[in-house]
């Protein structure tokens, strides 16, 4: 089985977030980047697929040179090989549009990925490869298994679930519970420095948003403090002060 | 030239994000001078749809054909491109939701147009702008967005925008699609929901409970206190990774984020990636028996003391104003 995963260069979750005093860009400065979360449960469950059943497990991101320190990470993880989009990537229509590119002379059983970045959490990236090739996805899938040329899938719904079977090629969206990401052992950190991490240029692609500028949300105006022994009068305050109840 | 909203339906039912979707296009409409039409697709009889005037809607399209009864992006895109096509629409409409958000992305591509998700506010058109202002880094910040293709597809944040009414009955039409083998490849074989809970992304009251509960056999405290409510529950990722609760019920930074009208956080000292899932909700409770409890500095109202003891109190209080 060949799978392809695509991984985007996040910042760590504890991250707050700032912007430059224009407004116009994220603050950088002293962030920790790492694997997008989702994206790693999509790494995991393609490497524990791989593991299982034979195979390879390639990772592609859309990203400068920055990004090469996490993409070696997910080699660590187990991935074989790895391929660098060398872009900023601007959206999610320039994103797709690369990773499409590289991937329709590859023939990929699955392309994974998360449901979303934790950056952008644009939620669009997966759809965009599929319309663009052609193929079906599933998102965003909690479960994957894969028997033959056949896959199943649960897909989480409002409320529910869909379980659904469908030939391979395809493409899956991942979350929780899909899989237990892994922690790299000192073995795989090793390997990791010697498999190969290709750097291609982009093509041509247009974006189909700008961003402009970014603001943080309004800070609450101060907490209201309730006395535990007289509790009730939370509820009374929610209806005929927040108006909520 | 028109907007165009995408309407949800399940259970021969208008979904209320669909309606929110509605009336935000309506909004939409009146600023661009145009109408707003609707498409509607899924399990649904054109009676249910003629209601959506009150939204603003002149006319709907509609497909229930057995094949789209269950939702398959690649056949529900071609229902909406169609759409797109019969109402001359320059704006559409969906709602950020498991299906809205699905098919955003193969329209976006179908259709050369602008997609922006997760949009909380009405759109800016000031010079020959198109700009909306969606949630980023995961509800910890937002970003203005120039939509700059011809057409422009905007997915709203649920609870984000109130339901409008008004006088009105929509015209209703059905919009006929041939559709291929792979327009309905991935059709699921099997729909499972829960029965009888309030939605916890639909939701607009939530209690959710974290690691200080102290455990699952304290979960019926939680539950209390939301069925009191009319509420639906909710858990920190902590209590998640612990297997007290499903995965489905985390809120926070790599689970759902929500925007309710109230949430009450229980026992949730409140890490910056459960914040993020959550402050956007219009009315924070935080119960923490720790006084430093950083979810504190987020809260509109607070109270320092036990779970198990606040949380009765509040849940007959609840009760009493119900009576």
């Amino acid at each position: 089985m060949k799978i392809l995963v695509c991984i985007s260069n996040v910042p760590d979750t504890t991250t707050k977030i700032t912007f430059t005093p224009d407004n116009k860009q994220f603050n950088t400065a002293g962030v920790q980047f790492v694997i997008n979360p989702y994206d790693e449960y999509a790494l995991t469950r393609a490497i524990e697929l791989k593991e299982a059943q034979g195979g390879s497990v390639t990772v592609i991101n859309v990203g400068e040179a920055d990004a090469d320190a996490n993409i070696r990470k997910a080699l660590a993880i187990g991935a074989d090989d790895a391929i660098r989009v060398n872009a900023k990537p601007t959206d999610a229509l320039f994103v797709a549009q690369q990773i499409a590119h590289y991937a329709q002379a590859e023939n990929y059983d699955l392309i994974l990925m998360g449901k979303e970045s934790v950056d952008y959490n644009g939620f669009q990236v997966h759809g965009m490869v599929a319309e663009i090739l052609g193929l079906p996805a599933i998102t965003p899938a909690i479960k994957l298994e894969v028997a033959g040329n056949t896959a199943t899938l649960e897909r989480e719904i409002e409320g529910g679930k869909e379980i659904i079977n469908i030939a391979l090629p395809l493409i899956a969206s991942c979350q929780q519970p899909m899989s237990e990401p892994r922690i790299p052992n000192m073995r795989g950190i090793m390997t990791a420095r010697t498999k190969p991490l290709k750097v291609v240029e982009p093509i041509t692609a247009q974006a189909g948003t700008v961003y402009e500028s970014y603001s943080l949300p309004e800070k609450k105006s101060g907490v209201k403090m309730i006395d535990p022994a007289n509790a009730g009068d939370l509820i009374r305050l929610l209806r005929n002060e927040a108006k909520v109840l | 030239m028109a907007v165009l909203v995408l309407i949800e339906c399940a259970d021969n039912q208008v979904k209320k994000s669909s309606l929110e979707a509605a009336s935000y296009a309506s909004q939409v409409a009146t600023a661009l001078s145009t109408s707003v039409m609707g498409v509607a697709i899924g399990n649904i009889s054109p009676d249910a749809l003629a209601p959506l005037g009150q939204q603003g809607i002149s006319k709907v399209f509609y497909n229930n054909e057995e094949r789209v009864k269950n939702f398959v992006p690649a056949a529900y895109t071609k229902v909406i491109a169609q759409a797109v096509e019969a109402a001359g629409a320059q704006v559409v409409i969906l709602s950020n939701s498991s299906i809205g958000a699905a098919v955003g992305a193969r329209l976006a591509v179908r259709l050369n147009a602008s997609l922006a998700t997760n949009v909380v506010t009405l759109p800016d058109l000031a010079g020959s702008a198109f700009k909306v202002r969606r949630g980023v880094f995961s509800g910890k910040a937002f970003a203005d967005v120039n939509l700059t293709a011809d057409l422009k597809i905007i997915a709203i944040q649920k609870n984000a925008f109130e339901i409008t009414e008004q006088e009105g009955t929509a015209e209703v039409t059905a919009l006929p699609i041939s559709f291929s083998e792979t327009d309905v490849t991935g059709t699921p074989t099997e729909t499972i929901r829960a029965t009888g809970k309030i939605l916890l992304t639909e939701a607009d009251k939530v209690v959710s409970g974290g690691r200080g509960m102290r455990g699952p056999e304290n979960w019926h405290l939680i539950e209390d206190l939301a069925n009191a409510l009319g509420a639906a529950t909710a858990c920190s990722k902590p209590v998640a990774d612990v297997g007290w609760r499903p995965h489905h019920e985390h809120v926070g930074q790599t689970g759902i984020t929500i925007s309710p009208n109230l949430y009450i956080a229980c026992g949730i000292s409140g890490a910056i990636q459960h914040l993020a899932g959550v402050n956007s909700s219009k009315v924070i409770v935080v119960i923490n028996k720790d006084p430093e409890a950083p979810f504190f500095k987020a809260a509109d109202y607070g109270i320092v003391g036990d779970v198990a003891e606040v949380l009765p109190k509040l849940t007959e209080a609840a009760k009493a104003l119900n009576q």
